[in-house]
């Protein structure tokens, strides 16, 4: 295994992560980073996936799936979240929904060099809207996603782990 | 057209015991039910009933779970059928209320507001069990076949627009309880801890 295959974040990591925190539902609309992550997830039976069309839905099918009794996460890119800023308001912060959203950092650069404004405006949208975030960028970091789980539950709000790893993607 | 109110009162007693999203008809059924099956949330942001109530179906795939949703919230959401129809949950039953306009912002019209056929779209979506309604007697008749199907069922309503011109600061608040309490309290008649 090269240093690199190393340093990355496994999909095993990012699965063990959900059967860990007992999620029952990915909620989710691919990026270029996640298909080997879908992969695993297919092959994962506790897992039900619901692929959405628009990231917007999948902040009120969450909140739906909470209302139930299940437990969602969901999976988007950094891009997807900003479109669904008026979603996360009135679906998740205002009823009170404790979800962790998986979304990948689109344009990062660990030296703050940004040339994608995907990247230059996802932490600022967070810290507008008030969610709390955990950085993942290997699978050193993975435990941040139990983290976000906890933080969660504690604050019955959304909380997001962005997933810096967009260069050597999930394999 | 179909009056809102008559819509869900004529639904009521067909309920059975299925948990109810009552999106844009909400004022007219806490006239009906209001408890823990009862889910008035208002309206948390323009559009997203239909994906609220599809995860609530998924979650508890052993009730009924009924939205009564508007075209104007639909349109903005319009590809959540495409998840629906994916998914299928059997217990899912989206009753869309086309009254081709936004009523509470003061009746402007919806885009193409007439020619629009929401069950054809529906079913262009994967939804094959859709009906359409323009009168109550009709609608209100077909009823126990409706709900005696498999979901997904979509169901087409024409309603009659009840166009609101007051500020929203000088309107009749209608809720009884805000939507982080209707969730808490579904969850809570529901059972589910986690």
């Amino acid at each position: 295994m090269s240093d690199e295959q190393a340093a990355a974040l496994s999909p095993e990591s990012v699965v063990a992560q959900m059967k860990q925190n007992g999620v029952s539902h990915v909620v989710w609309l691919p990026d270029s980073e996640t298909n080997w992550l879908f992969l695993k997830m297919q092959e994962e039976q506790s897992l039900s996936l619901v692929g959405v069309a628009r990231e917007g839905h999948a902040c009120s099918i969450a909140a739906g799936l909470f209302a139930g009794g299940a437990k969602p996460i969901v999976l988007v890119q950094n891009t997807g979240m900003m479109e669904s800023g008026d979603s996360m308001r009135g679906w998740l912060l205002n009823l009170n929904v404790p979800v962790v959203f998986l979304v990948g950092y689109r344009g990062y650069t660990r030296h703050g060099v940004n040339h994608d404004s995907a990247a230059e405006y996802t932490e600022r949208f967070l810290l507008a809207f008030g969610i709390k975030f955990y950085m993942v960028e290997s699978n050193a970091d993975a435990d941040r996603i139990s983290l976000a789980f906890t933080e969660s539950e504690l604050t019955q709000r959304p909380v997001v782990v962005l997933i810096a790893d967009e260069f050597h993607g999930f394999n | 057209m179909i009056y809102t109110k008559d819509l869900v009162h004529a639904f009521a007693p067909h309920r059975r015991n299925a948990l109810v999203v009552s999106g844009r008809s909400g004022q007219y059924w806490l006239d009906i039910s209001e408890g823990g099956a009862d889910l008035p949330v208002g309206d948390p942001s323009m559009g997203g009933h239909a994906g609220f109530s599809f995860g609530l179906a998924l979650a508890q795939p052993e009730k009924p779970v009924v939205v009564f949703d508007s075209e104007g919230d639909l349109l903005m959401n319009l590809s959540i059928l495409t998840t629906i129809a994916e998914k299928a949950p059997r217990n899912y039953y989206y009753f869309l209320m086309d009254n081709e306009c936004y009523a509470t912002t003061g009746g402007q019209p919806v885009p193409n507001a007439k020619n629009v056929a929401y069950d054809l779209v529906a079913r262009g979506c994967g939804i094959n069990r859709t009906y359409f309604f323009d009168d109550l007697a009709t609608y209100t008749a077909a009823l126990p076949e409706i709900l005696a199907k498999d979901g997904p069922v979509f169901v087409w309503n024409k309603i009659h627009p009840e166009i609101e011109n007051r500020p929203p600061g000088q309107r009749a608040p209608w809720r009884k309880r805000s939507p982080a309490k209707v969730v808490a309290d579904t969850r809570k008649f529901l059972g589910v801890t986690r």
